[in-house]
């Protein structure tokens, strides 16, 4: 199920503009790995050059490998929507679909593969997935409320049960509790523990403490200046970017020197 | 207003004690403010005031075509008289709205999320200036080049759904019966009335479209959902209240068109067959007879007992949209 991602002389452009530059990275399958830096730096640009959600994006374009265990996702003939039904993404802000109900929205990405299930293997798919979103005991009872009646810890954690539902290989995470209270954000961070055991997890966080309690390995990015590319300045195990960084600019990051 | 008075009396009131000091601030914003809303309600009222003229001039001189003085009631004449415009109105709207709706949707989407930003400016000032074109240039169009170049296709359609069954199984629909001749039938009023509509409703549909909030636009394309899939998944369900609104807009330009179907249907009273010349609509049969019907006189109140009944489907299609954009509430995303 799980896969390892493997970026080689990764390059991002939208149109003329190189937004991020050379990241060489090898993320594990099952683990946690937590993009860090300033804003602007190239993190989440990145992170949805993952599943090629930048494409959305008039003119973006990647030089360079991206491999899913052995598949280059920019290889020629490659249809970004086979790599986004793989690579399942949670956004910062819970974006539930408003006009459907919990229960549909959980099998939202089930209705595009076109699968016929029946009443009683929807049922089994939608539980096993709210149970591991840490949400079935909220919602059990009013399944067919619209999901946007939640509070935005439960749709946050609605968003996760319906990326985990289609069982994909990897879970990238945009800020995914910067628009949620304390109580959700360990909600969501308890979770994430949690989908490690069967995902490859990869989550952008602006909060370093956060970066610290849930991943294994921590990126740090950084740009040189306004109109420069972003770059990947240290990829390490994550005790090590906090404790003992070997890059100056990391230091000073990770200790609020500045940024 | 009296709770508005006395708050300020209390407040003048108030003013007196020094001690409080926050009681007098902003009086002049107040005072525009208060101004503000009631011009907004004023503005409010008067479109109501207009309407309810309208329903009042219509109801009130439309009972001179239900009951005379002579003869009592005389519905039944007013009903046999009455109904083929009715039906005329509603075919020919109908019609429209069939060929035009899914065109203009259509439109609206290439504009909002396929035409590269260029082209879709492009197509969206033509689309727009096809609704400045006055209906009686769609008219002359409509009688002098779309009606000629349908004639075939009404041979065609009377050939194979009409004729060819008649033969062959002994029925034939009526729809389709008759000689085309040429071609200024009702159906050739629709397919150009279709052009007229066009531009309010993808205008309407091309707005709400770009609205679509960019997150779950991108929440569907994440789970996978090709382009066509992600329209489906979260720009429909976030459009259906502009689309229906859109397309009643459309709907009732379509319902009140008076100059375009005079100039293109020319009627031979009623029949079935809507390729053959003949039919009339509510709006035509009043353009056509107003001028010279006597004021006062039992057809004087039949015409104006028409507009009547046009009115009453008119608001009858918006109560509709209404009651269907109201349905799923709390699905909305509004909450």
């Amino acid at each position: 199920m799980s896969k390892s991602i493997t970026a080689k002389g990764l390059n991002v452009y939208y149109g003329d503009f190189l937004a991020v530059e050379g990241v060489n990275i090898e993320i594990s399958a099952r683990s946690v790995t937590a993009f860090i830096g300033p804003s602007g730096c190239g993190k989440t640009t990145f992170l949805r050059t993952l599943n090629r959600m930048h494409e959305v994006l008039p003119g973006a374009r990647v030089e360079g490998e991206l491999l899913l265990d052995e598949d280059n996702i920019y290889g020629p003939g490659v249809d970004p929507v086979t790599v986004r039904a793989m690579v399942g993404m949670v956004f910062q802000r819970p974006n539930p679909f408003p006009t459907m109900s919990i229960r549909e929205n959980v099998l939202a990405g089930y209705k595009l593969n076109g699968a016929r299930l029946s009443r009683s293997q929807a049922d089994d798919i939608v539980e096993k997935a709210l149970r591991g979103a840490n949400l079935w005991n909220e919602v059990k009872d009013r399944m067919d409320k619209p999901g946007s009646g939640l509070s935005g810890g439960q749709q946050q954690r609605l968003c996760i049960a319906r990326t985990v539902a289609v069982e994909p290989d990897v879970i990238l995470m945009d800020e995914p509790c910067s628009a949620l209270d304390p109580i959700s954000t360990l909600a969501i961070e308890d979770l994430i523990a949690e989908l490690k055991a069967k995902y490859t997890v990869v989550i952008v966080t602006h909060n370093m403490q956060q970066a610290a309690r849930v991943s294994e390995k921590t990126a740090f990015f950084n740009i040189a200046g306004t109109g420069k590319p972003g770059k990947m300045i240290e990829y390490d195990e994550t005790s090590v970017i906090f404790n003992n960084p070997t890059n100056e600019q990391t230091e000073r990051y990770v200790s609020g020197k500045f940024g | 207003m009296t709770t508005d008075s006395t708050t300020r009396s209390q407040r003048r009131k108030l003013a007196k004690k020094p001690d409080n000091t926050l009681v007098s601030a902003d009086r002049a914003g107040a005072g525009l403010d208060r101004g503000f809303a009631g011009l907004a309600k004023a503005a409010g009222i008067f479109i109501l005031i207009i309407l309810a003229f309208v329903a009042f001039f219509l109801s009130w001189n439309s009972v001179g075509a239900l009951y005379q003085e002579e003869e009592g009631l005389i519905i039944g004449r007013f009903l046999s008289y009455a109904w083929p415009f009715a039906l005329g109105t509603v075919v020919v709207a109908l019609l429209a709205l069939i060929m035009g709706a899914p065109i203009a949707i259509g439109v609206a989407l290439y504009i909002s999320h396929y035409a590269p930003p260029r082209a879709s400016k492009t197509i969206g000032y033509i689309i727009d200036l096809l609704a400045a074109i006055p209906s009686v240039v769609y008219g002359a169009w409509g009688m002098f080049v779309l009606a000629p170049a349908m004639v075939p296709l009404y041979h065609w359609l009377s050939e194979w759904l009409y004729l060819w069954p008649e033969e062959n199984l002994g029925w034939g629909i009526p729809f389709f019966a008759g000689s085309p001749g040429m071609g200024q039938n009702i159906f050739t009023a629709s397919v150009v009335l279709a052009v007229m509509i066009l531009p309010i409703i993808s205008s309407v549909c091309r707005e709400i479209f770009i609205q679509t909030p960019k997150l779950h636009e991108e929440a569907a394309l994440a789970l996978g959902a090709t382009r066509w899939e992600m329209i489906k998944m979260a720009v429909f369900p976030f459009a259906r209240p502009g689309i229906i609104s859109g397309v009643m807009l459309g709907l009732g330009r379509a319902l009140g068109e008076t100059m375009a179907v005079v100039m293109v249907v020319s009627g031979l009273g009623f029949q079935a067959s809507i390729i053959s010349p003949g039919n009339s609509t509510i709006p035509r049969e009043i353009a056509l007879n107003f001028g010279e019907t006597g004021h006062g006189t039992e057809r004087w109140h039949q015409l104006v007992a028409l507009g009547l009944v046009l009115f009453i489907i008119t608001l009858a299609v918006n109560m509709v949209a209404r009651w269907i954009v109201s349905r799923h509430k709390e699905f909305s995303g509004a909450n």
